[in-house]
């Protein structure tokens, strides 16, 4: 006879084995490494949840803090590998393989645990393709999760940031496995369900609430006249150009530049209402002036940010928010939003090849993909149209009018070196030398040349879909290379060709004026101006605060 | 402390009639450029003092890609440069070129 519920009747004894530390699913902080202990089993796949702000960081050190010679071997899937206890696991030998998306701030230890063979690496992802995952080949066995609030029946509030958690959930309890959940208080009643109760098997108040990073605010006092040079090129030559409404916005100076010169150059050119209306994105600091001058109709945010949350929680008509008045957020679902439901993707990277290439990982740090490959790739199966993915369609092919399918506009905007005089043109990505040092069958391309539409420097925008031969796609990329060695070896002859047919458009050539190019541009020039401007809802952290 | 002098000719004279201009700060990875009208109508001379030595090879392109650009004929051009990149002195100069076109 055929056996059909194993993994039914493994979960009850798992269950079993963990009530006996528990009171019903509560169970005390202090027991946490034996209950973990004795619920999980050598070789699990184990997903430990780790988001973009949210970290289920009690659980993480408690699963550190267990005996090598019980737990070993376990295979971490989960999207951020950002504290020192997910390390850890590896040095300690609990965990052998690895599975992930994005790591952060602790890219350079990742490179240094493989290099010392301590990480069996599966796969760097994209987050919705490792969500995806969850559900065929990488369906974890246990999930440790991480709550703002729950109650004894495993009712889960997660605030703001639920991110990952409802995907990470759905994928284990509905296949057999454990969640356990840490929250920050325990409470009789949750101010909203995020996660309902059945799906939880354990819970337990965290001794501190878990950490959370502002990874989204950007200073304005940080940006440059050379950033607010290339937003106002953006501006002008693509928002403008193919009437951008629906976008995302990749983290960074020259990304906060454009959105804090939206009600000022933007307004110059009467672009209110007919551009960047509908988003896909964290909730940015830096996009309070351009809400509060009335530019934006709705965001839907993949996480929240520290500060935010009564800025938020006043302006229900701009985002998503819940019964209790605070911001649902959901990673796998705004992930998909900004692969098909937005027409724009802008963001900046480390290095780009002459192929428009661009990776982030050199063989000293891997930080990973997160989110932006998928925000910035072409969804093959869009089917909806609109103005500015028509237009840019057309732009890439000489086919038949009648039968153009459209483009979604991937914008890399970066400056022709980055910090120390560091070239972000390469012959060569460093990644191509990770790989073969790695022996991975998989060169790490944040998002590949034939995806990408426009690069944009202070030089100028190039428009790749213009270009009709490989050769004219390098000297168009040469072309706003600048002074770096790649710029330098333009052909300068062609170069001026691709300009007098609009594919390089230099800044005199959009009546850009340069004396423009200056900070007085910018809305706020402080984090106190957002401040101000939020009418004092927003709320920075203290490492944002000097006044 | 490295000094160039750089001379060029310039297509044509830079538009306006002011007689000199200033923009810019020394400062870590900015720098200041002083414009003076009193050169013939398609010399420019530039002169470069940079706390950053070796980098004559990315000055001459970046000058070269000035002139050609903006026509500074007649201008004299004296950088302070306290190590900026290539990206920022490009700015600093185009700026310059239009303040000496602008009235005010």
């Amino acid at each position: 006879m055929p056996e059909w519920r194993r993994q039914q009747i493994e979960r009850e004894s798992r269950l079993e084995a963990g009530r006996r530390f528990s009171d019903g699913k509560v169970f005390a902080a202090k027991d946490t490494t034996a209950l973990l202990e004795a619920v999980i089993r050598p070789g699990d796949r184990v997903c430990l949840e780790g988001d973009n702000q949210k970290q289920a960081d009690h659980l993480a050190t408690a699963l550190a803090g267990a005996d090598g010679s019980r737990l070993h071997d376990l295979h971490i899937v989960q999207s951020g590998l950002v504290l020192s206890a997910h390390l850890d696991l590896f040095t300690k030998g609990i965990a052998s393989k690895l599975d992930f998306s994005y790591s952060g701030p602790q890219g350079a230890a990742i490179a240094r645990a493989l290099y010392a063979g301590r990480i069996q690496l599966g796969a760097i992802h994209t987050y919705i393709e490792l969500f995806a995952r969850y559900f065929v080949d990488l369906t974890p066995q246990i999930a440790l999760i991480a709550a703002v609030s729950g109650d004894r029946e495993g009712n889960l509030y997660t605030g703001p940031n639920t991110e990952d958690t409802p995907t990470i959930v759905e994928a284990t309890h509905f296949k057999s496995g454990i969640v356990i959940a840490q929250v920050n208080k325990l409470a009789d009643r949750v101010p909203r369900v995020d996660i309902p109760g059945d799906r939880i098997d354990f819970v337990v108040e965290a001794p501190t609430p878990f950490y959370v990073e502002p990874l989204f605010t950007r200073d304005p006092a940080q940006i440059t006249d050379t950033q607010i040079l290339m937003a106002m090129l953006a501006i002008k030559g693509i928002y403008a150009e193919y009437g951008i409404q629906r976008l995302n916005h990749g983290i960074g100076y020259g990304t906060a530049a454009i959105e804090l010169l939206l009600p000022t150059f933007g307004e110059s050119l009467g672009l209110k209402g007919k551009v960047a209306t509908h988003w896909a994105l964290n909730p940015h600091p830096t996009l309070i002036p351009a809400i509060e001058s009335g530019w934006v109709k709705q965001i839907h945010c993949f996480g929240s940010e520290v500060g935010m949350d009564d800025y938020i929680r006043a302006r229900p008509d701009v985002y998503f928010t819940g019964a209790d008045g605070s911001l649902r957020s959901n990673r796998a679902f705004c992930q998909t939003a900004g692969l098909y439901a937005c027409d724009l993707f802008i963001g900046s990277t480390l290095q780009i090849d002459l192929a428009a290439n661009s990776s982030t990982v050199t063989p000293e740090r891997i930080p990973g993909f997160g989110g932006a490959p998928n925000m910035g790739s072409d969804a093959h199966g869009r089917r909806h149209p609109s103005n500015a993915w028509l237009k840019a369609g057309r732009e890439a092919t000489e086919a038949h009018p009648g039968m153009v399918r459209g483009r979604k506009l991937v914008v890399q905007l970066l400056e022709t070196f980055g910090d120390k005089m560091v070239p972000a043109f390469v012959e060569e990505l460093a990644s191509v030398e990770f790989a073969r040092r790695m022996k991975l069958e998989l060169v790490p391309v944040m998002i590949y040349g034939d995806d990408v539409t426009h690069i944009v420097t202070e030089e100028g925008i190039a428009n790749l879909l213009l270009c009709r031969t490989a050769e004219e796609r390098e000297q168009a990329i040469r072309g706003v290379a600048g002074f770096t060695s790649v710029g330098r070896a333009r052909d300068r002859k062609m170069v001026e060709s691709l300009r007098s047919r609009g594919v390089i458009r230099r800044p005199e050539d959009l009546d850009i004026d340069p004396l423009d190019a200056n900070r007085h541009l910018l809305a706020a020039r402080s984090i106190k101006d957002l401040v101000k401007w939020s009418g004092g809802l927003y709320r920075p952290p203290g490492k944002f605060r000097n006044w | 402390m490295e000094t160039l002098e750089i001379r060029r000719t310039a297509a044509g004279r830079a538009p306006g009639t002011k007689g000199h201009a200033i923009t810019g700060v020394v400062a870590s990875g900015n720098l200041e450029v002083l414009l003076e009208r009193v050169l013939s109508d398609t010399q420019c001379e530039v002169t470069v003092k940079t706390s950053v030595e070796g980098f004559g090879d990315v000055w001459r392109a970046v000058i070269d890609d000035f002139v050609e650009r903006h026509s500074p004929g007649g201008l004299r051009i004296s950088i302070n440069d306290g190590g900026a990149r290539p990206d920022t002195v490009s700015l600093r100069l185009a700026q310059g070129v239009r303040l000496m076109e602008v009235d005010g």
